[in-house]
């Protein structure tokens, strides 16, 4: 598979996703496009990292804006039956230590559990969004990928704090990321959630709690009829916020232009034509619709009040567990698809990873599972990783 | 029949800051070439997020609080999405669900009497860039993309054009007295709503919307127009009224039509989630209204009781240069009817003359102020005042240092002034008899040689006073 899009030294320790930018490497976000657009910036987490003495390899190959499963639909690099997802791919073989992702629909958390690393989707507000190609703003977060928590740690120790570039950052300078003992904290599995995944699936989420109560952790199952509801209600605003931050690329400042047009508006529509795939179409669509004046009370806004229900129903789950342990997708490997399918599907396995970007919480893949906490809980999701870590193969 | 207009307005008004709403880019006032004033965010690139400039905040508060609003503690942004080559993202930030302030009220002095209009909302916004086309080409300016804009949305208050231009007046003084905006051409545009209905009617008409707007004369023009085809429409059915958005042709002085009801865009406003809700506590508030100039009404109250005309008010008013420059003085000890005189009748008489207008007086208040105390003092008198006046604007003259320089602070005590007189007197017996025969002139070649004798110094005043008691 093509890992890197651009390839910056041989060295580097740090992979990039290319849905992140890096000053002077051309960033597409996976997308037509953007071909050849060169940042004039790097983003925060980069350039925090470049201070620190890291080094970035390369920009690796995400889906276009990285809306489908785990990267298969970027245009510079086709999928080839390996869906895995690249970033996650090198971290695994271990050509980089760590890699900086977008997690925005799931796609780094899936390409993280199919590929047997971690990734820490940080509490929403705590890792800069500066210098990420945006899509959903109001829940996408900058993430990283590691061989295991420690590693996870390490790059957060980095990355985290405020940064006055991005006006959703958080005040605070420092986090706590410190991986301590796991015994006596309790977590739940929802079983509404584990039901969705078959047995493969499943197996990897049993295999880990009997590891955590090992190491003396309580492990309950719970009733919580939510997710459903959080999907979609995540897949509306995504899909609106997309629509919204992806109406710049327009043919007329940077980026593929359209070489035939005859007026301002088929300069628009033909450069858009050319420029996205069928997944990101759709989701333009989809966002433009739930924005309509006839639609957005009962589906925009309605989204926004789920999103208060579901961070409610969630806050009485963590009064009494530490983190939830789920499944992130319905199977333990994807086979190649059509792109016409993509929506549909990434929509149904998003239901693993929708209530983190929903509710700004963090949640961290792990030995093929999912820890999800509540916001400013990293150090105790690094810690349950820590413990399961392995477990679940 | 009789009919009555109605119209509502909505303002916008560019705010004087440092720079840009949401990025650190200079003002376009600042811009020399297209697109000098431009950033990555300013000009949509990705991954660049907006970061709200609390200044625009203090700036719309202020204006709110000129007009009496109720000031919003929680005030939120949201995107309108439209596609446009000047909107580098293709959507505008502005605010729909929380404006920053609300209900507010402008009392106005019409020749009808006064009024009340309401203020329905005031919220902040960024302003679009600009298409220049040449040819076959167009090329886009980001300088003004993202400049700070208010806008003012009133109620359905107004029954006449006389009565939006006098609204518009005196936004224009107060923004400008204000610190909100120096409203230059083009800072400040107008879209004017517009209805007729025959007058004692509770219901309103069909309702057109004329966009774009930025001199008087043109809005005046457009709402004469507009509602006489209104009334046309209604008393003579020269066309059907619709519900439809129009622009205002400066050269034919008519509107035409842009669009109608059912082809308008629908923007798609949602919360913009890169911007944080904005909450301004009791402590912030208080701040902002601590630094709140006085309300124009107040000021000129407080200039018509130290007998400034109202004229010269008006003037005064209309420049917060020259405004700044008077209360300064006054606040050095001058007296603020003599200040307003020195300021709107020497200091601009000698502008007009070297073809300047008032905004370009650049003197301090502190030179001023010693200028005019050096003649109330009677240190210098009144014409030499002026000479020093002349040599601070034109030459940027320090008024002691010049008055040493040229001789005119010279001390000449009474005694001296007479004998000269005296010598004078004696020395044009020519002059003297045709003045005591009645000649009323000579009068003027004595007094010129007194003046010519004591080289500029000495009272005029005293100086004629003598001369005609001395030729009785």
């Amino acid at each position: 598979m093509t890992e890197y899009i651009t390839k910056i030294c041989d060295n580097g320790n740090i992979a990039v996703d290319d849905t992140i930018l890096v000053k002077d490497a051309v960033a597409t976000a996976g997308s037509k496009i953007l071909e050849g657009f060169k940042p004039l910036f790097s983003a925060e987490a980069v350039t925090r990292l470049l201070d620190k003495g890291y080094t970035v390899s390369g920009k690796t190959a995400t889906g276009e804006f990285g809306l489908d499963l785990v990267g298969e639909f970027s245009y510079y690099a086709p999928q080839d039956g390996n869906l895995k997802g690249a970033a996650a791919e090198l971290v695994a073989k271990g050509d980089v230590k760590a890699a900086l992702g977008v997690d925005m629909n799931g796609a780094t958390r899936r390409a993280a559990a199919l590929s047997g690393v971690d990734f820490l989707k940080p509490t929403y507000g705590t890792v800069s969004r500066y210098g990420v190609i945006s899509c959903a703003a109001s829940g996408e977060q900058l993430g990283v990928y590691a061989k295991n928590a420690d590693g996870i740690r390490e790059i957060m120790d980095v990355i985290a704090g405020h940064d006055s570039k991005d006006g959703t950052s958080l005040p605070e300078e420092k986090y706590d990321y410190s991986i301590s003992a796991v015994n006596g904290k309790k977590v739940c599995i929802v079983k509404e959630l584990l039901d969705k995944a078959d047995d493969a699936a499943k197996a990897k989420v049993l295999a880990v709690a009997e590891a955590l109560k090992a190491d003396g952790v309580v492990v309950e199952t719970v009733s919580l009829d939510v997710f459903d509801l959080a999907n979609t209600a995540w897949q509306i605003l995504m899909c609106a916020e997309t629509c919204n931050n992806v109406s710049r690329y327009d043919g007329v400042k940077f980026g593929h232009r359209a070489e035939k047009y005859r007026n301002i508006d088929e300069l628009y529509v033909n450069t858009r034509t050319e420029g996205f795939n069928f997944l990101t179409k759709t989701v333009i669509l989809y966002g433009s619709d739930v924005l309509s004046k006839n639609r957005y009370k009962d589906c925009f806004d309605k989204s926004l009040r789920v999103r208060r229900v579901v961070s409610e129903k969630m806050a009485e789950l963590f009064a009494s567990y530490a983190a939830v342990l789920t499944p992130v997708c319905s199977k333990t490997s994807y086979e190649d698809y059509d792109i016409n399918d993509a929506f549909i599907k990434v929509f149904e396995e998003s239901v693993f990873t929708c209530v983190p970007n929903l509710i700004g919480a963090p949640a961290l893949v792990t030995s093929g599972v999912q820890f999800i906490g509540k916001n400013f809980s990293e150090s105790t999701l690094l810690s349950l990783g820590a413990s399961a870590e392995g477990k679940g193969e | 029949m009789n009919y009555e207009v109605v119209i509502g307005l909505e303002t916008h008004v560019e705010l004087e800051t440092a720079s840009k709403i949401f990025c650190s880019c200079g003002g376009h006032s600042a811009a020399n070439e297209p697109n000098d004033c431009v950033c990555p965010a300013c000009s949509g690139m990705p991954g660049m997020l907006p970061v709200m400039n609390k200044r625009v905040v203090e700036l719309a508060v202020t204006a709110g609080l000129m007009l009496n609003c109720e000031i919003s503690r929680y005030t939120t942004f949201d995107k309108k999405n439209y596609y446009y080559p000047d909107l580098p993202c293709a959507y505008q930030i502005t605010q729909i669900n929380h404006p920053i302030c609300t209900n507010g009220l402008v009392s106005l002095k019409t020749s009808q009497g006064p009024r009340d209009i309401r203020i329905k909302q005031i919220h902040m916004e960024e302003d679009a860039g600009k298409l220049v086309h040449s040819g076959n080409s167009s090329f886009v300016d980001f300088n003004r993309t993202s400049v700070p804009l208010i806008e003012i949305v009133t109620q359905p208050d107004f029954r006449s054009a006389e009565e939006v231009v006098t609204y518009l007046g005196k936004l224009k003084n107060m923004f400008r007295s204000g610190g909100i905006s120096e409203c230059e051409e083009g800072a400040m545009r107008c879209d004017v709503n517009i209805s007729v209905r025959p007058e004692g009617s509770e219901e309103f008409g069909v309702r057109t919307e004329i966009k774009n707007m930025s001199s008087f004369e043109a809005i005046e023009k457009a709402i004469k127009y507009e509602s006489q085809r209104h009334i046309d429409a209604i008393e003579f059915g020269t066309e059907e009224l619709v519900q439809e958005t129009r622009r205002f042709d400066d050269v034919t002085g008519k509107t035409s039509a842009m669009r109608n009801k059912e082809t308008e865009a629908d923007y798609r406003y949602f919360p913009d989630a890169n911007l944080m809700p904005i909450v301004i506590d009791d402590e912030w508030l208080e701040a902002i209204k601590a630094a709140k100039p006085t309300a124009v009404d107040e000021k000129a109250e407080e200039y018509r009781e130290a007998g400034i005309s109202d004229k010269e008010i008006d003037m005064l008013l209309a420049n917060n240069k020259i405004l700044r420059l008077l209360d300064d003085t006054v606040a050095l000890g001058c007296n603020m009817k003599d200040t307003a005189a020195y300021i709107l009748t020497d200091c601009m008489g000698i502008l007009r003359k070297a073809g300047k207008t008032i905004s370009e007086l650049d003197i301090t208040a502190e030179n001023l102020a010693a200028v005019i105390k050096m003649v109330a003092d009677g240190k210098i008198n009144r014409n030499a005042g002026k000479k020093v006046l002349i040599a601070m604007i034109e030459d940027g003259a320090d008024p002691v240092e010049f008055c040493k320089a040229n001789g005119l602070d010279k001390q000449v005590d009474s005694s001296a002034v007479e004998s000269i007189v005296d010598a004078v007197i004696a020395n044009n017996a020519q002059a003297a008899t045709d003045y005591r025969n009645g000649k009323v002139k000579a009068l003027q070649a004595l007094f010129g040689a007194c003046m010519k004798e004591l080289k500029g110094a000495g009272d005029p005043t005293v100086i004629k006073a003598l001369l005609e008691n001395k030729l009785k």
